[in-house]
């Protein structure tokens, strides 16, 4: 285990501390001197076998971001909390999730969780995911919405848990009994070993490592459908749903923007607008078939999000289009950009945005175009 | 030090087949440090000379089980290493990082510090070729002053070179050595004692570099002997606190007896745009280096 402190994630890193400090933990807790080195530390401790585990937010994970790569290249099973906050500059210590969003293409699975108790229990499934596919995960939340609220949580028995995680078997393991050079240089193009054997280049390793992200889709859904059948506590796979089956107006989003989106709902249904939600629990692997089911009735998409891809929208906005297209799902898709650098977000502001796109829905063609929410634009 | 070539491990720890340079005063080093720490060592090793020595996917002419790293963080790898090993409970195994001039004195210092200033129980091993050799022989805070490099081609460097040893000796660490390929035995020597220490031990090897410093892969040893004989490089180890000269650098304390810079300076290509008014400096440097560690060695 190895960690940085940094805002909001800092707690955690202290609470770990006291733990291991206490002999609650069995760990060695490696007390870096930056989050460069803490991602270090989780690859070279997980290639000799351990199982690690590290926590960091905003500014700390891009400053991670050369090891995010080589954790993926590398194939290892870390498992990261992602206390997700705002992007300097100019500073902001408070939530939104430019800092994840923007390392969708390190070759991680990210999941997003909506409230504190499925915090605690991503962070198990997330090492069977991981052990099981060799990807690292990264398990996001947002900072002090949820790093700083209270809620009862239910902690699992540790016997349960470890019947439910079996050890951690790498796939190569550095070790004096089997000698050998991890990660050297490749060529282009693919090249015989001193047994004639045809080896991968660096190409079809890139190749596998998508491949595994498509088996990943499988091994997630399964592992949340094993955690609720020993817990009793289901989280949805790769999306969750909420009041969907009739829904023309369905509001989108990760983490806990997606779980006030419940409460619009609530408002809005109440107001007899047939309002649901789908929210996005994994980002990478894209649950591109199973959006398309969700939205396949809907007459409006509205997604919420706390991150933009400066120049263009919302990430998530973009791959939904992209997972729609061609699938006959041709609900228009509003975009909002919300709570930046801890912008309050109300369920009434997401009901608002709900009313004015069922006022669009009235024959007027959209256009394509992100609102910013509760933002003064001039 | 008694110098006995019969005692070092007959063993060979890299195949014929390194994809290094002919002459690289790095390879002779690494040959005999991987000697002197046998069997039960595990390597990390950032971008450098040293991953292309390691040959490309799936071949390497080298069999002790070595991880790549990133250029910035070999001693963050090794602490990691090292804290994985203790908590699989493997605690016999040796944990070296072993990294460039470039990687240690410049991006890689912070995790060095860090990994040092938490006694990590590793070797670490800078081989100085005072340069960014594997990306063409760039400027690196281990130039010395006065040499030309492909970011310093007409003007040559214009700084002192970085007193990284005594940066590390600050940390306090339990060991910390210099020595050169010149010297196998001294090298050998060095690293069969930093093996039998704890804690963070850090190794400095100056390693001549055929194409980078100009001058003919025959010299490799004569440039490395010169080094310590004009005073460029002192061969000392500490130990505890305790600085001691070693080798040839101890016997020239004895005798009192130092050759001018000149004679190690132009023998390298290098140096050939490098001024009067700069080798004075330099000569001046070295002095006033070698009157404090004849100062400070003890026995
Ligand atoms: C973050 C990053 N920046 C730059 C590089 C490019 N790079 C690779 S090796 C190298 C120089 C290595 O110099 P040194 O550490 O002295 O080792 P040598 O090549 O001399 O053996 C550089 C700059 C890199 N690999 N990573
Ligand atoms: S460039 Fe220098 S250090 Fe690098 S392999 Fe060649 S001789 Fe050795």
């Amino acid at each position: 285990m190895a960690a940085y402190p940094i805002t909001p994630q800092a707690s955690l890193s202290e609470i770990l501390s006291r733990y291991v400090e206490g002999g609650e933990l069995k760990a060695e807790y490696v007390r870096v001197e930056g989050e460069h080195s803490a991602m270090t530390v989780c690859i070279s401790a997980s290639t000799v076998g351990a199982r690690v585990f590290t926590a960091t937010s905003s500014n700390g994970l891009l400053y991670m971001h050369e090891q995010l790569h080589w954790a993926a290249g590398s194939r290892l099973p870390i498992v990261m909390c992602c206390v997700n906050r705002g992007v300097g500059a100019p500073w902001s210590i408070f939530n939104d999730q430019q800092d994840s969003v923007s390392q969708r293409d390190t070759g991680w699975i990210q999941i997003y969780c909506r409230d504190n108790q499925e915090i605690i229990d991503t962070i198990i499934q997330a090492y069977r995911i991981a052990e099981q596919v060799y990807i690292p995960v990264m398990v996001c939340y947002d900072g002090f919405v949820l790093s700083h609220t209270m809620m009862p949580v239910h902690i699992p028995d540790h016997e349960q848990v470890r019947r439910f995680l079996p050890p951690y078997k790498p796939h190569t393991i550095l070790s004096p009994e089997d000698p050998r050079t991890i990660n050297s240089v490749l060529f282009p193009w693919r090249r015989e070993n001193p047994q004639g054997v045809l080896c991968d280049g660096y190409m079809e390793m890139r190749y596998k490592l998508q491949a595994a992200f498509e088996t990943a889709r499988t091994v997630i859904a399964d592992t949340n459908r094993a955690f609720a059948e020993s817990f009793g506590r289901d989280h949805g796979g790769l999306i969750w749903t909420y009041m969907t089956d009739d829904a023309e107006l369905v509001m989108t989003g990760m983490g806990s923007i997606a779980a006030e989106a419940v409460a619009a709902t609530d408002m809005l249904r109440a107001e007899g607008i047939k309002a649901g939600v789908v929210g996005i629990r994994v980002f990478r692997p894209f649950p591109k078939d199973d959006v398309v089911r969700a939205f396949s009735r809907a007459h409006a998409i509205l997604a919420f999000e706390k991150a933009i891809s400066y120049g263009y929208e919302g990430a998530l906005c973009s791959d939904l289009k992209a997972a729609l297209y061609g699938t006959g799902v041709n609900a228009p898709i509003h975009n909002y950009v919300a709570g930046l650098g801890g912008r309050d977000v109300k369920p009434r502001e997401l009901a608002e945005a709900g009313r004015n796109a069922v006022a669009l829905l009235e024959g007027q063609t959209m256009k394509n175009e992100t609102r910013w929410l509760n933002c003064y634009t001039g | 030090m008694q110098e006995n070539i019969f005692k070092i491990n007959e063993k060979e720890y890299i195949m014929p087949g390194s994809r290094a340079c002919q002459g690289c005063g790095l390879t002779l080093a690494y040959r005999y440090l991987l000697k002197a720490l046998r069997e039960n060592t595990i390597l990390t090793i950032p971008a450098s000379c040293l991953c292309v020595l390691h040959g490309l996917y799936p071949i390497t002419p080298v069999t002790v089980p070595c991880l790549n790293t990133t250029f910035a963080s070999t001693a963050a790898s090794a602490s990691g290493i090292a804290a994985g090993l203790a908590a699989l409970n493997k605690p016999d195994i040796t944990v070296v990082a072993m990294a460039g001039d470039g990687s240690t004195y410049d991006m890689g210092i912070q995790s060095l510090s860090g990994a040092a200033e938490r006694n990590t129980d590793f070797i670490y091993i800078c081989y100085d070729n005072e340069g960014y050799m594997n990306t063409g022989t760039q400027r690196s805070s281990a130039t010395p002053l006065g040499a030309m490099t492909t970011t310093t081609p007409i003007n040559t460097k214009q700084d002192q070179k970085k007193d990284l040893v005594k940066i590390m000796e600050a940390h306090d660490l339990p060991y910390l050595a210099t020595t050169s390929p010149a010297y196998p035995i001294d090298l050998y020597e060095k690293f069969v004692k930093a093996k039998r220490i704890k804690g963070t031990r850090y190794m400095h090897i100056y390693s001549p570099c055929p194409p980078g410093w100009m001058y003919p892969t025959k010299d490799t040893i004569r440039i490395g002997k010169l080094a310590v004989e004009t005073g460029m490089v002192i061969l000392f180890e500490i130990e505890d606190g305790r600085l001691r000269l070693t080798g040839r650098s101890k016997t020239m304390a004895s005798k009192g007896k130092k050759q001018p810079i000149i004679q190690y300076v132009e023998r390298q290509g290098r140096f050939k745009k490098m001024s009067i008014e700069q080798l004075n400096t330099l000569q001046a440097w070295v002095d006033r280096r070698w009157d404090d560690y004849l100062r400070r060695a003890e026995g």
